[in-house]
């Protein structure tokens, strides 16, 4: 397995606060990866430090084996990052943006390649236009295609759909998705938890500086998460001994986390035990959301 | 080849696309300036002999341009980039810090030179001028300008907002450049000045580039440019560190 991003004991301090704490991640080539965490949880200087925008105060990083300090020229042309905030030169048209990006990394003769991205991006028809006449979800694409002027293996997005209308965002999924599957190593943070459930093969949750949780989506999904039972029967109060934690009622229905079909099993079986009658049902699949306030909750 | 073609040609093409603002409205102003003054104090008697005032007004009204404008577009253009955060375009790529140095650096002082080009071009159909050592008068340009587009990126890499820049600007370049000997010659001032003036680095290069144009000046020219590439070879060196630290720009 080739490793797309490596971090050692990555350690950030801003005088007083602490906001990484000794983190250590592989992110392997061609993954899809989640960082997620509360704001304030280090996602953000994470993706600085591997990207050089921030420096560590101790760790280690490697971009495709490159260190991001000793190493940076390597490093930071096998990575292309699409930064939190809309940012543009408003000097400039469309065009001109990704030229000057491109030569930037010392790529003067990328015309075709520029047009390409600007077609998979729709942003053709805008090409000439200055920055500063684009809407917002234009500039993000085009921060987007900025990313990709000198066609890195490695791309990192940081909230790429905060703000962003749910059209937009389809399109832009498709295209980081397409990304991947061309070989693309993509670690994306979100606020939007069903983004990373549906997109990311691996997540790591990040608290204070952190990590809380890294695993495959699947497993954290199955370890934390469990079943959501809502329940309403015709009496006050439910029996004793279920296996279930009780979370607060909902609408006048019990709300009962389960760990399994068993432990659902488990429960029904004691409700008609005692006699009671259940009037309504419903049953939720584990989600993203469940598992991040868990995780969050614990730690 | 790294980015710094590409860093540069983006710096020049940043002020040319806002040429009337960045060229044309510091050319007119040193218009006025030789209008306003040459025809005010036009029978005052000039420094050096054989020399009307406006003629020796000329050749300091155009170093003050290349110093003034050399120092506003590296410190406006970081500044900018700060602020609205598209510096990022800038640290992601892989360039050196002194690739970074050399383009802002280089196209401040084409910016200087095209202003005082301009200033040069405008004033000689009002005033008759001669340019006795032209080697000098380069000299003395390309080592202002690149001082003040030095210095000017120090104060951008400094400067949180765009306010300190103004201040860096009028309180700090404006008075230098007003009390080098633009206006006057130094030799006329009471001695505690005179010697309060030997002391301001843009005294030399105002009078260095002078003695390019008349063959005389207040101070030996050759004293003007060690003096000059002195301050250069400081400020480089200082504007270096900074870069190669990551000083406000990585944090």
């Amino acid at each position: 397995m080739t490793i797309a991003i490596e971090i050692l004991n990555l350690e950030k301090r801003y005088g007083a606060l602490q906001a990484l704490a000794g983190v250590s991640l592989a992110v392997a080539e061609g993954e899809f990866f989640g960082l997620l965490g509360p704001n304030g949880a280090g996602k953000t200087t994470l993706i600085s430090i591997v990207a050089g925008l921030a420096r560590a105060s101790a760790g280690e990083v490697r971009v495709m084996g490159a260190d991001v300090v000793a190493d940076y020229r390597r490093a930071r042309r096998m990575l292309g990052v699409v930064p939190q905030e809309l940012v543009f030169d408003p000097f400039f048209s469309v065009r001109e943006t990704l030229h000057i990006q491109s030569g930037y990394f010392g790529l003067r003769r990328n015309g075709a390649w520029i047009d390409e991205i600007m077609h998979h991006l729709d942003l053709t028809s805008k090409a000439d236009a200055n920055m500063r006449t684009l809407s917002g979800g234009m500039k993000r694409r085009v921060l987007v295609a900025q990313a990709l002027v000198h066609r890195p293996p490695v791309i990192m997005l940081d909230e790429p759909t905060a703000g962003v209308d749910v059209g937009l965002r389809q399109g832009l999924w498709q295209f980081i998705r397409r990304l991947n599957r061309d070989g693309h190593t993509i670690v994306l943070t979100t606020h939007y938890l069903e983004e990373a459930e549906e997109l990311c093969d691996r997540i790591a949750m990040l608290k204070a500086g952190r990590i809380v949780a890294l695993d495959s989506t699947r497993n954290l999904l199955e370890t934390f998460s469990g079943l959501v039972l809502k329940l309403r029967t015709d009496r006050d109060v439910l029996p004793d001994g279920l296996q279930a934690e009780m979370l607060p009622a909902e609408n006048g229905r019990f709300v009962l986390r389960l760990r399994d079909y068993d432990a659902l099993e488990q429960v029904l079986h004691r409700v008609r035990e005692s006699g009671a009658a259940i009037k309504e049902l419903e049953l939720e699949p584990p989600d993203l959301e469940d598992v991040f306030l868990r995780v969050m909750g614990k730690h | 080849m790294g980015g710094f073609p590409t860093l540069l040609y983006k710096e020049l093409l940043r002020f040319w696309k806002v040429s009337f603002q960045t060229v044309a409205a510091p050319v007119m102003m040193a218009l006025l300036y030789l209008v306003v003054f040459a025809y005010a104090l036009g029978d005052r008697a000039s420094a050096f002999p054989g020399l009307s005032y406006a003629q020796f007004l000329v050749p300091g009204l155009v170093m003050m341009s290349v110093l003034q404008n050399a120092f506003a577009n590296s410190s406006s253009s970081l500044i900018q980039s700060k602020i609205t955060g598209n510096l990022v375009f800038m640290l992601l790529p892989p360039i050196s810090y002194v690739e970074f140095f050399g383009a802002y650096v280089l196209a401040s002082m084409v910016r200087g030179l095209v202003v005082g080009t301009g200033v040069l071009a405008v004033t000689v159909w009002f005033v008759d001028l001669r340019i006795s050592a032209p080697l000098w008068v380069f000299a003395f340009a390309l080592l202002g300008s690149a001082i003040l587009g030095a210095l000017g990126l120090i104060a951008g890499i400094w400067a949180d907002k765009f306010d300190q820049i103004a201040a860096f600007q009028n309180f700090v370049i404006l008075p230098l450049t007003f009390l080098s000997g633009v206006f006057y010659s130094i030799q006329s001032l009471p001695a505690v000045w005179q010697t309060a003036s030997h002391l301001n680095p843009f005294f030399y290069m105002i009078d260095g580039f002078r003695y390019g144009f008349f063959g005389a000046s207040d101070t030996s020219p050759v004293a003007s440019l060690s003096v000059v590439a002195v301050s250069f070879a400081l400020l480089a060196a200082v504007c270096l560190r900074m870069l190669r630290s990551g000083y406000k720009l990585r944090q």
